[in-house]
């Protein structure tokens, strides 16, 4: 364990005022930017997916870095929660409820119902260790989306209708609220960057302060040794099922967010590659790395968006800055050099500014 | 140790500026259509969202190269302003469409040509029903891309639309057969063409003796799903389906002896020309599609040879439909009176009320084209059939 043995402010609060810091200021510079009318509109339609993103990336780092199990079905949770809030929203919308109220009522259902989903699956999926975890995870994610394309939802004068069939009996003045593989059509797009700034401040919260508990220490411990921390009394399925389950109820917030920014949603954006897009966020930020999961789920939702210029090949592009990123963020020279930078001409002016890349000697 | 590490970087480094390199070049290639001179002439932005990349970029390019056909033909003519034209890629995802939209209104799009793809075009649609910019889409058929918003036309059949036209000839060619269905239920445009045939099937007393699903156009086997049409006795399977999952249904189906009538929709559109496929397979195969390629008609003939002068292959549906939804948007813009000066809100309002008010169009993708205040488009299908490599007549 490396980071416990950095000196000087305790490490658990140093990263914490980071992922705050880069947070909130954010936040502030766009905001101060967009007044000033300087964001371009680019930019300005990536504000929600990128709080989205950060969402997502911070509560997978829940499981994969800090409870050390690979999970692969991460999106499942996300459509479980986006689906479930567009259907809360668009319920509260036809009785004419205040957009805060609906966005803040979906974000409690959509984080309510992934993290109902995220007990149930953990309950036999953390029985399994290692790779195994690994492919039952996925098996659930496809498995979520299949249950998704299968979902037909709509309300009217009679009331909520939910069917497996296409034809369900909604009147014709009914609204449609999920149509089968097409998804959720006609969503009101009430999310804005303010309430996904919140909901991410709200992340941050519930994820350092676990971390920073007696759980989150148990967890990690779980982690680190299990057989060591069985033997010491600790519940190790518990500990795994509370880190699982939390992190399923905020991918689930993240997914009512990103699901209420669009006018559609169709259940095949949450397969496979979304699943492994947030794993690459955490895996590139640091496993168990928050700030660093966060500024990977910005970058590399700008990123694609930034090479637009180099039109056809802008993935390939992507492809190797990515493994460029992956060698230099991991070379332990180019860390050394890091580390040594900040010692000269960062630390000497703010002893607490300084990076947390000196925890690597 | 250090030496190794330098070498290591510097061969990164030097792929990384091979691939900007090489991405200048295409980057430069791409995009827009700058034909004419550089005076100040008045400039029309049309802006389109499609995939040039991914599993659905057939789609995307084929739109793109029509629709560049008819802006340089436009551009050639004597207007009184230009065309520019530009494309983004979304990789058929939602949000990804979204992005790119923004993209081009950062370059000051008037008028959207798109999406390509439905889920895309309904998520674009949001936005530019938000922001008032006239969108027409060449391709994207599922009526939620129209549904509720006034500013959103369709130049294809919707999806419905297609549905039902598929199950009414059916009726009336097969009045006898035993009708089974094969569909992806996981796609948009499958699921609505196939609910739609269903409910109409059923209207007229008819109860389909198959309806198998698959969950994926990359699937590799269909040996399931043809086993239960064949032991259903279907004579007339329909396949409202991409072509690149035809193909493999058609070459499995041959293999296990199972010679059914093929029933296809736009979506099959293509099939003649792919890669490695044995067109030998689809002679037989009925298709709905409103564009021939080897049509007598003098306009689709000249549409044909400028596209195969500049693209070397045939051009396909949906390079028709890209083609005719630029001249649907030069011919509107016209019509409705509009100057390139004008904010996107008032030529999107003048438009709309051209484009419902008694316009009509000629293309290369139906005669006497119509659209209603819901946006969608009223022309006549066409069902040909495959034989000799062609698509023929009936």
């Amino acid at each position: 364990m490396k980071k416990i043995t950095s000196k000087g402010l305790s490490p658990y609060r140093k990263n914490e005022i980071i992922s705050y810091g880069i947070a909130i200021l954010g936040f502030a510079v766009i905001s101060v930017l967009r007044s000033l009318g300087m964001v371009s509109s680019s930019l300005q339609g990536q504000l929600v997916p990128i709080c989205a993103y950060v969402i997502m990336a911070v509560s997978l780092n829940l499981v994969v870095g800090i409870s050390g199990e690979l999970s692969l079905g991460h999106a499942g949770f996300m459509s479980v929660g986006a689906y479930t809030g567009i259907v809360v929203s668009g319920i509260m919308g036809t009785m004419g409820a205040a957009d805060p109220v609906r966005f803040f009522a979906a974000v409690i259902a959509g984080a309510l119902a992934a993290g109902v989903a995220g007990f149930l699956i953990g309950i036999p999926v953390l029985r399994l260790r290692g790779d195994y975890l690994a492919i039952v995870t996925l098996a659930f994610g496809e498995i979520i989306k299949n249950i998704m394309n299968i979902v037909y939802a709509g309300i009217d004068e009679n009331g909520f209708h939910i069917s497996t069939k296409s034809d369900y009996g909604l009147s014709a003045e009914g609204r449609m609220l999920l149509n089968g593989p097409m998804g959720a059509t006609q969503v009101d797009r009430i999310s804005t960057f303010f309430y996904g700034f919140i909901l991410v401040m709200v992340t941050l919260f519930v994820v350092q302060n676990i971390l920073n508990s007696r759980q989150g220490r148990a967890i990690m411990a779980c982690r680190d040794n299990r057989i060591a921390s069985e033997s010491i009394g600790l519940n190790v399925m518990k500990n795994k099922l509370m880190a699982f389950t939390v992190s399923s109820a905020l991918a689930g917030m993240g997914g009512v967010l990103f699901g209420l920014n669009y006018s559609t949603l169709l259940p095949i954006k949450f397969n496979f590659n979304t699943s492994i897009l947030i794993l690459v966020f955490v895996v590139l930020g640091g496993l168990g790395n928050i700030w660093g999961s966060m500024i990977a789920a910005i970058v590399l939702t700008v990123l694609p968006e930034a090479l637009r210029q180099f039109a056809d090949y802008r993935m390939l592009v992507y492809a190797v800055v990515l493994i460029v990123v992956m060698i230099a963020t991991y070379n332990p020279a180019i860390r050394s050099r890091v580390s040594a930078f900040a010692e000269k001409y960062l630390r000497r002016k703010k002893p607490d500014a300084a990076p947390a890349e000196g925890g690597a000697d | 140790m250090k030496k190794e590490f330098m070498k290591k970087f510097a061969v990164v480094m030097l792929s990384l500026v091979m691939v900007f390199a090489m991405a200048a070049c295409g980057g430069s290639s791409g995009g827009s259509s700058d034909s004419g001179s550089e005076s100040a002439e008045a400039v029309l932005y049309v802006g389109a969202t499609g995939p040039l990349t991914g599993g659905a970029s057939f789609y995307g390019n084929a739109v793109k190269q029509g629709a560049m056909i008819a802006a340089e033909e436009i551009n050639a003519s004597e207007t009184e302003f230009r065309i520019e034209f530009r494309m983004e890629d979304d990789e058929a995802d939602g949000e990804k469409a979204v992005n790119a939209y923004h993209v081009l209104q950062d370059w000051g799009v008037q008028v959207v040509l798109g999406s390509v793809t439905t889920g895309s075009c309904v998520a674009v649609a949001g936005e530019t029903f938000e922001d008032r910019v006239f969108e027409i889409t060449p391709s994207a058929s599922s009526s939620d891309v129209t549904n509720g918003k006034d500013n959103v036309f369709q130049v294809c059949f919707t999806d419905p639309n297609q549905g039902k036209t598929a199950a009414n000839t059916i009726l009336e060619l097969y009045p006898d057969a035993k009708v089974a269905a094969i569909y992806n239920n996981s796609d948009p445009y499958s699921t609505g063409i196939f609910n739609a045939f269903k409910a109409e099937m059923e209207a007229n007393g008819k109860e389909l003796v198959e309806a198998a699903t698959y969950p994926d156009d990359t699937n590799a086997d269909y040996s399931a799903q043809l086993t239960a049409c064949k032991s259903a006795g279907a004579d007339v399977v329909l396949l409202p389906i991409y072509y690149t999952p035809a193909s493999v249904i058609l070459k499995q189906a041959a293999d296990m002896g199972y010679e059914p009538t093929f029933f296809g929709l736009d979506g099959l559109d293509g099939i003649l020309d792919m890669e490695g496929f044995d067109t030998s397979l689809a002679e037989g195969v009925m298709l709905m599609t409103p564009f021939n390629p080897w049509s007598d008609d003098a306009k689709v003939a000249e549409f044909v040879k400028k596209y195969q002068d500049a693209y070397g292959e045939l051009p396909n549906q949906f390079a028709a439909d890209g083609y005719d939804t630029m001249y649907v948007i030069y011919e509107t813009f016209k019509a409705a009176g509009c100057t390139t000066d004008m904010s996107n809100e008032e030529i999107c309002d003048a438009m709309v009320a051209a484009i419902t008010g008694g316009f009509s169009y000629d293309g290369v993708t139906g005669e006497g084209m119509t659209w209603s205040t819901d946006g969608t488009v009223s022309k006549d299908p066409v069902v040909v059939v495959i034989k000799d490599g062609q698509y023929q007549d009936r």
